[in-house]
Formats: structure tokens, C-alpha cells, sequence
């Protein structure tokens, strides 16, 4: 795990006094809020409808144990005692107060995390496989590139006022489990020969103009990541359009200029940068790489797992979900859904925060994960472990066996909480993983990703939903677009809208008539929902979608 | 007042709390959407945002928002903005509950 150096802690120490001051001189009236607004942005801290919100960092996704229980302290002690995991790996508290937010941030620090670049037209949290540095299909472990990003990019004065937001997501495994097609960059670790390097994607993003990133490199050398990164930047910085909001993404930005036009301005900043970098980043990437070293795992006989998914079907279940190879066969990367039909998708209480820290530190060498999934990974568990781990797990409501179907969605905050949305996400959430369960069919349906997002800006990610929602606001009332045929990963694909929209109460019976459709067409159970929509194309399952006589029959 | 005016409620955000605030006739700033003050007229609306932009240490970001008036008090027209009046319509909190479990109770009666 990577732990701050002195000169992290000075820094994090230093932006928290900064922080302070200046709530105490917006709140006596010496800053205005135009003044003040970015200033609490660079900080994380934005105003939604009902409170603050305090988006704090959870770089790469990797959390310590400790880290954990401080998240579940904030979450006491400043908070309704939730916190909700999102998308891009972090976690936001939604009932901040301004003037707790000096004392949250110190207290945040203790235990080395911040909110930093959390907010702002500046480079974001670098994203990344939650199953980083474990899973057995990995090339190598992407996270130490991550924290040289990071330390790259905090506080960078040339990347402070980008055009707008900038994220970037890479992955060391071919599965890509960290969607690096839908980033502004996306990185992918691969080998040439004896020689790893990175495939370089640019210009992917949703929101109202989904486009998946095209290659910019088919293979960059790793000394060359961060002058190739600094050209890529430098390049969006120059010619980025700052004129209208909705074109500054770099995506418009690869898209208007054409990537080979793009790419050539690209190398031409590189070749002026990269004499720049004379070794220190390397240097800095020496120092960091034995932070994420494997720990050292104790070997254990897995014959305790075995036996308990004979004798225990409900473990059974929950195995099959939620246990991925590591590449110690021994051992098993554990996905904890935090999506517990019924419950917010994402949300995790203090109390479960701290159960699931404890069991880190007893089963997993003190490690967690947020998966860009919305849940939470235990990268290292010895498999005679799992039995234990799944009956603790049961105790605190983290138990459900629905890991990758469909009641495992990705859902935004929705008009519950955010001052963007147009229409509700996590109640229709609960409401199509309720009536799933009840129906039985969540198991039989198999592989679904169903994702949710309240409004066009898609922080749900429903373009790459294979079933997709997005909610809008027709009229004074929430109407629900349905998209098919999105999808991440090596296939990624954006989905296709399918017609008029559905109000509220409406969603649920349309979802169950194309999963309906979909069990009536399937060739078996092997055939997932993509791959049947694949084969058949769309039409039937549209037909289905607005086949509302069939309900009333 | 004028034929076509919708009427509104001044509204903002509590700067310390960040909660959702209503502009009262007193100009005090008021937590339920049922005390705000409606205003009925283009004019009295544009210098009551004003009067209430004069408190930047107290509410943030004021503005105007469209109601209806019901017996109950103002409504708001927009959606968005009946959540801001309402709050979330998952996890009530303690306060909430009481709230929306009272009328029920006082019909009983």
C-alpha cells in the first residue's frame, strides 16, 4: 500500500490550513461565493440540493483498512453515517456541512486521504482495475503508474484550468476492468515482445455525446508515460475549445481535429517534451513500485472452500458471484456487493464500513478496493478463508450472491441528492433489483449490466449498460429512456436508444417484458443478454419493450 | 397583479449548513417551503430578490422559484425543485418521517 511521504503529508497538511482560511474569510464575508466557489471545488466539496457534498479521493481505489474506519468516522461524525461509493473509485459524504469541512478534511489526513482534484477543470482521480496487483489475468500491476500520475498531476500549474475535466483510467489486464474506452485517456499495459508498454486510447467520455476513445499509440515505452502524457495535455490545452462547456471535453476536441491531425500535434509537443524528462520521473517510479509489492501471502489449504461449496449452497452462490482467480492459486480477489437488492446501490453504512475493515485486516492483509462498480474488493483472500468471510459478511447485510447480474447496477445519485439530475436513479434501482428477487430470475437471467443515470451527463454509465436507463425530466414529470447494446471492456460499445421513454411507474413491467423476451429467446442458458441481442438484433426485444398490451392481458 | 405572472418563492441554500432555504415576508429565511412569502407581481418579485441577495454570509445562490399556490401553501412547478422542498424520497430522516406521518395523524382526530 502506498503510504505519504513527508512531503505528501506537508502537502495535504498545508491545502487543509489553506481550506480553513478560507471558509473562515467566506463566512465573515471577505470572499464572495464567486470567489469562493472554485476554492471549495478544488477541494472536493460541492453545494447539491439539500447539503455540501464532499467527494474525497480514493486513489486507484486502493484503501487501507484504517483508511476505511476513517471514512466510517467521517461518516459518524459529520454525516447521517453513509457514505456512496461511485463510478470513478471514490466516496461522497452527501450531508456536509461548510463550516465541518476544515475538521473533516484534518481528520481525512490523519489517516493519509484528501479531497483533492476531486472537483475542477483539472486531472482527476486516475481510475483503475479494482483487482489491481491480484487478479491472476494481469500483465502488471497498473497502480504505480497511477501514483506517479498522481503525483504528477497534483497541483500541476499547467493543468490547473483545462478546458474542463480530465480523467484518465488504465488497466494491466486485458479484461480492461476498468473501462478505458469511456476516459479521456485510457491506458492498457501490454507486451511487445519481452517489453511491456502502453496502448494509449484518447478522447472516450459519455455524457451527452458518448464516444469510445480511438488509439493513439498501439504501443508507448513506460519511461516515455509521463512526457507522452504532458504532449497529450499540452496539446488538449492549446486547442481545446473553452468557448461552449459542452464541447471542451478532449473528446469533441480528438473528434473535430481527427485523430491523425490530433496525434500528429501530439508527437510534435512530445518531441519538445520528452527531452525535459532527464530520469527524475523514473527515479520517482522506483521509489513507489515496492509500495504495491504483493504481500506476503500465507499459504493456506483451500480444501475447507471446496467442501463448503458442496455441503452450503447459499455460499455456493455467493462464490460463483463474487470469487475471481488471483495469480496465487490459493488465494481469490472477493467482490462484496454493496448492492443488496433493496438497498442503495453503492451505499455502505458506517458500521458496515467498519465490519468489512476488520475483516480486511483478519482475511485480506489489511487491503480494499472500490470497484468503478460501486463495489467493494477484498484483493487478497486465502480460499480456506472464504467459508468465514461469507458467514461474516451475512451478519452485516454484505452478503448477496449478485455480483456482475443484473441487480448489480450502477446508479447515480439521481434528483435524490444532485443539483444536475433531471430524474430519480437509486429508488428505480431498488425498485427493478426488488422485483427481480421477488421474481426469482435474477440467478437464471446470468450476466445482465444494467446501469442507471439521472440525467444526460451519464455518471451512471448507462451508454455501457447492455441494458441502459437515463432519466429525464418531460414536462414536469420523470420519463426514462431504455438503451440497448452497450457494453465495457475489450467489447465496449455505446448503447442504442430504443424509442419513446417510460414514466416512473412504468420502467419496471418494460424491463421485466425485454428480460422476458430475452429468457423466451435465449438458446440457452449460456447465451447471455448481449450475446442473444447480438444474434437476434434488436427488434424483438424492442417489439417486447412496447409490447404494453401484454401486461394488460 | 399581472395575468400571465407565475407566482414564485424566493429560495437559496443555507451557506453554513448548505440546506435549502425560503425567503419568509419577515426576511428571515425559513426551512419549510409553507412559510415562504409568494410573491404575485413581476416587480415585487425583482426587489424581493434583491432585498434577500443582501444576506451573501447567509443564503447562497438565490433565486426565483416558480409555485403554485395550494391550500397546503406554495408548491413548486419544477420537479427539481420539489425535491429541493421535499428531500431525498429515499432514506427519511427522523425529522422527515415525523413530518410526513403528522397530517396522517391530525385527519385521524
Amino acid at each position: 500500500m502506498y503510504e505519504y511521504s513527508d512531503f505528501d503529508e506537508a502537502f495535504v497538511r498545508n491545502r487543509v490550513a489553506q481550506f480553513r482560511d478560507q471558509v473562515a474569510r467566506r463566512l465573515d464575508g471577505s470572499l464572495t461565493e464567486e470567489e469562493f466557489r472554485p476554492l471549495r471545488l478544488m477541494n472536493g466539496l460541492y453545494l447539491q440540493l439539500h447539503a455540501y457534498m464532499l467527494r474525497v479521493a480514493i486513489p486507484y481505489g486502493t484503501l487501507s483498512s484504517h483508511q476505511m474506519r476513517a471514512l466510517a468516522d467521517v461518516a459518524d461524525r459529520f454525516d447521517r453515517g453513509y457514505g456512496h461509493f461511485t463510478t470513478r473509485q471514490n466516496i461522497q459524504f452527501n450531508w456536509i456541512k461548510l463550516t465541518d469541512t476544515p475538521d473533516i478534511l484534518e481528520r481525512l489526513a490523519d489517516d493519509g486521504l484528501h479531497a483533492i482534484q476531486t472537483s475542477g477543470n483539472c486531472i482527476r482521480n486516475v481510475t483503475t482495475d479494482a483487482f489491481a496487483g491480484a487478479a491472476a489475468d494481469e500483465i502488471e500491476d497498473p497502480r504505480p503508474y497511477a501514483e506517479l500520475i498522481r503525483q504528477w498531476s497534483s497541483d500541476h500549474a499547467e493543468f490547473q484550468f483545462l478546458p474542463r475535466k480530465f480523467k484518465i483510467a488504465i488497466t494491466g489486464s486485458p479484461e480492461d476492468r476498468a473501462a478505458i474506452r469511456a476516459h479521456d485517456v485510457g491506458l492498457q499495459l501490454i507486451r511487445r515482445g519481452a517489453e511491456t508498454g502502453f496502448r494509449v486510447l484518447v478522447g472516450g467520455g459519455l455524457g451527452r455525446t458518448p464516444m469510445l476513445a480511438p488509439e493513439l499509440r498501439d504501443f508507448l515505452p513506460k519511461a516515455d508515460l509521463l512526457p507522452y502524457l504532458e504532449a497529450i495535455l499540452a496539446a488538449y490545452n492549446l486547442i481545446g475549445r473553452r468557448d461552449n462547456k459542452y464541447k471542451a471535453r478532449i473528446k469533441i476536441t480528438v473528434f473535430e481535429t481527427g485523430i491523425e491531425p490530433f496525434r500528429d500535434l501530439v508527437e510534435q509537443e512530445f518531441a519538445r517534451i520528452r527531452p525535459q524528462f532527464t530520469g527524475a520521473d523514473q527515479a520517482l517510479l522506483a521509489e513507489i513500485t515496492p509500495h504495491f509489492a504483493l504481500p506476503d501471502l500465507v499459504a493456506k489449504d483451500p480444501a475447507a472452500f471446496a467442501a463448503a461449496r458442496t455441503t452450503d449452497p447459499a455460499f455456493a452462490a455467493w462464490a460463483k458471484q463474487s470469487v475471481t482467480d488471483h495469480k496465487r492459486p490459493d488465494h481469490a480477489v472477493v467482490t462484496i456487493s454493496v448492492k443488496t437488492p433493496g438497498e442503495e446501490p453503492g451505499d455502505v453504512s458506517a458500521r458496515q464500513m467498519r465490519a468489512v475493515a476488520d475483516l480486511a485486516d483478519l482475511h485480506g492483509y489489511g487491503e480494499l478496493r472500490i470497484s468503478h462498480m460501486q463495489n467493494i474488493v477484498l484483493p487478497h483472500v486465502a480460499r480456506a478463508d472464504l467459508p468465514a468471510l461469507h458467514a461474516a459478511l451475512r451478519k452485516v447485510g454484505l452478503a448477496a450472491a449478485n455480483v456482475g447480474l443484473i441487480s448489480d447496477m450502477i446508479a447515480c445519485p439521481g434528483m435524490d441528492y444532485c443539483a444536475l439530475a433531471t430524474a430519480r436513479s437509486i429508488p428505480l434501482a431498488q425498485e427493478i433489483a426488488q422485483h427481480f428477487e421477488t421474481l426469482g430470475l435474477v440467478e437464471t437471467i446470468g450476466p445482465l449490466p444494467l446501469k442507471i443515470s439521472g440525467c444526460i451527463n451519464a455518471c451512471g454509465h448507462h451508454h455501457l449498460g447492455a441494458i441502459g436507463i437515463l432519466g429525464l425530466d418531460r414536462a414536469g414529470a420523470e420519463n426514462y429512456q431504455i438503451t440497448l447494446g452497450g457494453a465495457e471492456g475489450p467489447e465496449a460499445a455505446i448503447g442504442e436508444k430504443m424509442g419513446p421513454g417510460f414514466a416512473y411507474d412504468a420502467v419496471v413491467p418494460a424491463i421485466e417484458r425485454l428480460v422476458r423476451a430475452y429468457l423466451a429467446l435465449r438458446l440457452s442458458a449460456d447465451e447471455s443478454f448481449l450475446a442473444a441481442l447480438h444474434r437476434l438484433g434488436r427488434e424483438p426485444f424492442r417489439a417486447a419493450l412496447y409490447d404494453e398490451a401484454q401486461d394488460a392481458a | 397583479m399581472s395575468r400571465s405572472f407565475v407566482p414564485k418563492v424566493v429560495s437559496a441554500n443555507d451557506l453554513r449548513a448548505g440546506h435549502v432555504v425560503y425567503f419568509a415576508a419577515s426576511g428571515d429565511w425559513v426551512r419549510d417551503i409553507a412559510e415562504a412569502e409568494v410573491l404575485t407581481d413581476e416587480a415585487e418579485a425583482q426587489l424581493r430578490l434583491l432585498s434577500a441577495m443582501g444576506h451573501p454570509t447567509v443564503a447562497v445562490g438565490v433565486y426565483l422559484v416558480d409555485v403554485t399556490q395550494e391550500p397546503q401553501g406554495p408548491v413548486p412547478v419544477a420537479l427539481r425543485e420539489q425535491f429541493r422542498a421535499r428531500g431525498p424520497s429515499i432514506r427519511p430522516t427522523k425529522e422527515a418521517a415525523a413530518k410526513e406521518a403528522a397530517p396522517k395523524e391530525s385527519a385521524n382526530v
